[in-house]
């Protein structure tokens, strides 16, 4: 199918996308028992009565998997229902032990957000509402590609504690939906409440989508797309399944509302296995837990340990000078920004700092797969060596290597630039000497850059560079080559 | 020491001597187990505990409240050393990993298990026709029902295998059979006793309940298993009284009311008669009797079913036949489930599972759950005016008739209406106990008292005083 046929079958309609991001909280322990939440054990390992159903066991509701959920409640700006209640979602799936998952429906934790997502439309800011964020424990896991002829369960997920965030159907294109999951990504990840690890399953993200013509104020049939993990996977499903809509449309068809599977590998989409009852759940207020009250004082007490925010971190970041490309590139993840700001207590240069952090830190750190709390260069040795820099000790070349050696070395910059022969010269009479040696050497040159051919004077300069090792201080070799031309 | 096995004892003297060694732990519990087995006729038990576990667990019993006591417990309760079956075919021989935290109470207190009660299959039921393991018999009567959920326990303490056995109740399975069998049966408040390890009918009406042979025996083994357990979300802390302590207290002071609405003009006369004797000693003992109304009562019945089938529909999903518990031979997972609880599950327990989905579907939950849950609301709050006007305790019948002949309740509604008088308190959450107050027609009926939540020791001031003054006329 060609482009062109492709626009032709979306012309005409509008995407409206609704998206439930599913937030697996950073708590050691489940939501309503002991067992571990670490990934990766092997199967069924972290595991206990509660959280296997054995009969006769009782969930109790983890206190800090609430607090996370109420640092998310507040990071966001949600309202947060001082009484939220617990209800159970009930269906048959093997990897569901209990028979019901606990969650909560009529009276969620906390409602009614809004996520600026930083695009611009129409000259005005791309707002999404969000509907509410509720608290539920997540299900085992279902394996059906180990054993030939049966599928193997794991109950390690079982009970880990999630936070779901419902947005209202917002979002008018997969660019809109990736700018709001990015957005809310980072967010969450400033909180600390969440790996936000879409392959480990930490962050998952059901799509809800429609089409419509343009101009139609009320919402076509939707379909629910899951299976996405990645953002860019979310993108090119909503892209699909909204072209596989209005060619149904089109074709004068109507849509059915189903639950489709994204196959990120084939890049395509496919209706997904029915669950068991899955059009009622048969909602009702858990009675094993008692409604969850939230008292002000421990509003209070979370609100006073919410970390500092994108928006007010971007603020300090512009008010410091730095461009909008630099102070996006220095709070675009949680981490990048505290190391900065260390280096920039020992060296007042934001601009110098953003780009070697930005830079080569975070060059290295790619390298080694690490992350910001293990930096391998604690940032008073990157200071001291910026501070060669600007003085001229180094040159920004020199520095480079320097900068190598820093990530492997416990020596300062100052002895490893001595020990390496990094030190520029700046003496004026060795450059002089160099400068008389080249001019010497290259007679033609050095009579028509003093005949005043001036685009010389970068070859010259270079020669000069290359003569004394490196060593030369560029700046003062060009004065002095300017002064040779002038005089 | 010939007939000296604690038989006679109450189980706090049993433990006093045990602990003062004038009695053998060992003998104590081997010669209740021998009782029991010698009772197999009755069918009180699912399993019985081997000899060799009697004695070793009596012979290694800890110095607590109920040291060296048999005890029995409902096969609905999880232990470790036995089976776990809920009286179903779908937990046949299932033993559990863990301990109930009222079990594990029992143990510390050095209480001996002999053997796990028979029960309608997951509680679900008035006479205990409902097991999957075979009915149990009324001991004073074999042609009649033990009453049910918990006819196993209480029947074990009135055939005299102990004096202490516990059950569970959510609409009256301990107090009922208690009344059936001529014993004391005791609901706690809800949250007193910890029901982790209960395995869960309908959860916001299921406690952990206590039949004694006497007031006294009953104090005591509530005593042991009350208590905050932060293994159930729902139990409560605030602290345990001391029942015992209300033996012999005057009841001058205390007020006693009589609600109407449990005295209705179809009542049997001969219960009526029996009622208004204990109410006349409670008179003489000096307490004031004064009549009181909760209008809501006659709500009780339908509203408790439809929302314990409701919790049941959901509580009971879990035996899927996944994890544990026979599982059906099937060629898909659907069939599979079918399979599985088709053939697990009983009539009773099948009926109420599909009432209680259909009470939860959409198009049904405002009809039937959320309007059921409003007027709980209104019985809850029948008993909180009722306490808060100066009613310390109020006194009922237990039942509605003694016990019934087997197969003579085969309407589901009839049956039903056996927990007319009983389930008003698992629906409000009050405490509520049974104590024998006469026979009718040669068959034991009980009076009811209830008191406000964790009042109990209010409720056990009057229950000693009217056990003491009615002494050989609850006979009668």
């Amino acid at each position: 199918m060609s482009v062109a046929e492709q626009t032709d079958v979306t012309s005409g309609f509008e995407m409206v996308v609704g998206l439930e991001v599913h937030v697996q909280l950073k708590t050691a322990s489940k939501a309503f028992c002991g067992c571990s939440t670490n990934f990766g054990a092997p199967p069924n390992q972290n595991t206990c009565p509660v959280c296997l159903a054995l009969p006769g066991a009782l969930p109790v509701l983890n206190a800090r998997a609430v607090e996370l959920a109420l640092r998310i409640a507040l990071g966001f700006g949600f309202t947060v229902n001082h009484r939220s209640v617990f209800a159970r979602k009930n269906y048959f799936y093997p990897d569901l032990p209990k028979g019901y998952q606990i969650s909560q429906h009529d009276q969620p934790i906390a409602e009614h957000g809004a996520l600026d997502i930083g695009l611009v439309v129409s000259g005005a800011p791309r707002v999404i509402r969000i509907t509410r964020a509720h608290m539920e424990e997540d299900a085992g896991k279902s394996i059906h590609d180990r054993y030939d002829s049966a599928t193997a369960v794991d109950l390690n997920r079982s009970g880990v504690p999630l936070v779901e965030i419902v947005s209202e159907p917002d979002m008018r294109s997969p660019e809109e939906a990736g700018a709001y999951l990015r957005t809310l990504k980072q967010i969450l990840l400033y909180l600390d409440v969440s790996d936000c690890n879409m392959e480990e399953g930490s962050l998952r993200v059901d799509a809800n989508v429609s089409a419509r013509p343009f101009g139609q104020t009320t919402l076509g049939t939707k379909c629910e797309v899951k299976n996405m993990n990645s953002f860019s996977g979310v993108e090119k499903a909503l892209a699909t399944e909204f072209r596989r809509q209005c060619g149904v449309l089109t074709a004068g068809g109507t849509v059915q509302q189903q639950t489709l599977l994204w196959d990120g590998h084939k890049g395509e989409i496919r209706p997904a296995r029915s669950k068991e009852g899955s059009s009622d759940y048969r909602y009702f207020p858990e009675p094993d837990l008692p409604p969850l009250i939230v008292t002000d004082a421990e509003l209070s007490h979370v609100r006073a340990t919410l970390p500092e925010l994108p928006v007010a971190r971007r603020a300090r970041y512009v008010a410091l000078g730095l461009s909008e490309y630099d102070v996006q590139e220095l709070t675009s993840d949680p981490a990048t920004g505290p190391y900065f700001e260390a280096v920039l207590t020992l060296h007042a240069d934001p601009k110098a700092v953003s780009n070697w952090v930005t830079g080569e830190v975070r060059a290295a750190l790619n390298e080694r797969s690490a992350e910001w709390t293990a930096v391998p260069l604690e940032p008073a040795r990157l200071a001291a060596l910026l501070n060669l820099l600007r003085d001229g000790t180094v040159s920004s070349s020199a520095a480079k290597k320097i900068f190598a050696q820093l990530l492997t070395s416990a020596d300062t910059p100052k002895v490893i630039a001595e020990r390496d022969g990094l030190i520029q010269v700046r003496d004026d009479d060795a450059l002089a000497g160099w400068v008389d040696e080249v001019l010497a050497e290259n007679p033609q040159e050095a009579a028509r850059f003093a005949a005043g051919e001036k685009k010389l004077q970068g070859l010259l300069v270079g020669l000069v560079m290359k003569k004394s090792q490196g060593r030369a201080d560029p700046r003062l070799v060009n004065q002095l080559l300017s002064t040779r031309a002038s005089g | 020491m010939s007939g000296m096995d604690g038989h006679e004892l109450s189980a706090a003297d049993t433990a006093s001597a045990v602990g003062a060694g004038t009695l053998s732990a060992t003998d104590v519990c081997t010669a209740a187990l021998e009782r029991a087995m010698a009772g197999a006729d009755l069918n009180a038990y699912i399993t019985l505990a081997s000899d060799g576990d009697v004695r070793a667990m009596a012979g290694a019993a800890p110095r607590g409240l109920l040291h060296g006591v048999p005890v029995a417990v409902k096969d609905n309760i999880a232990t470790t050393a036995l089976s776990t079956s809920c009286g179903s075919k779908i937990l046949q021989g299932w033993v559990s990993p863990y301990e109930a935290t009222a079990v594990a109470k029992l143990h510390a207190a050095g209480a001996v298990i002999i053997g796990k009660t028979n029960m309608d299959e997951f509680a679900m039921g008035s006479s205990t026709e409902n097991s999957a393991y075979g009915p149990t018999l009324n001991p004073l009567d074999h042609a009649r029902v033990p009453g049910g959920s918990s006819g196993g326990s209480a029947a074990a303490v009135a055939a005299g295998h102990c004096r202490i056995s516990f059950g569970s109740e959510t609409g009256g399975s301990v107090r009922q059979p208690a009344a059936f069998c001529g014993i004391v049966g005791v609901k706690p408040t809800y949250g007193r006793v910890s029901r982790f390890g209960l395995v869960a009918f309908a959860s916001s009406l299921d406690h952990i309940g206590v039949f004694g042979r006497s007031v006294d025996d009953a104090a005591l083994g509530l005593q042991v298993i009350a208590g905050h357990d932060p293994h159930d979300a729902t139990s409560v802390d605030t602290p345990v009284d001391v029942y015992r302590d209300q033996a012999g207290q005057s009841l001058i002071g205390l007020v006693v009311g009589v609600p109407t609405e449990y005295f209705p003009a179809t009542l049997d006369p001969q219960i009526r008669a029996r009622c208004d004797r204990a109410l006349d000693r409670l008179r003489q003992l000096g307490a004031e009797v004064r009549p009181v109304s909760l209008p809501h009562t006659d709500l009780a019945i339908p509203v408790y079913y439809i929302l314990a089938p409701a919790e049941a529909s959901s509580n009971l999903a879990r035996f899927d036949g996944v994890r544990y518990g026979p599982r059906a031979p099937a060629d898909d997972l659907r069939e599979m489930y079918e399979q599985t609880r088709s053939v697990g599950f009983g009539p009773e327990v099948t009926r109420r599972i599909i009432l209680g989905t259909y009470v939860l579907s959409q198009g049904h939950y405002d009809a039937y759950y959320r309007k059921a849950m409003l007027v709980r609301e209104k019985i809850t709050e029948d008993f909180a005016r009722v306490f808060a006007s100066g009613v310390h305790v109020l006194f009922t019948p237990t039942t509605p008739s003694p016990a019934f002949g087997f197969g003579t309740r085969s309407d589901p509604i009839e049956m039903y209406l056996s927990d007319i008088f009983t389930a008003t308190a698992n629906l409000a959450g009050v405490p509520a106990m049974s104590q024998p107050i006469g026979l009718v027609d040669g068959m034991p009926v009980g009076g009811q008292l209830l008191a406000a939540h964790f009042r109990e020791a209010d409720m056990f001031r009057a229950a000693f005083a009217l056990e003491g003054a009615l002494g050989s006329e609850a006979l009668t």
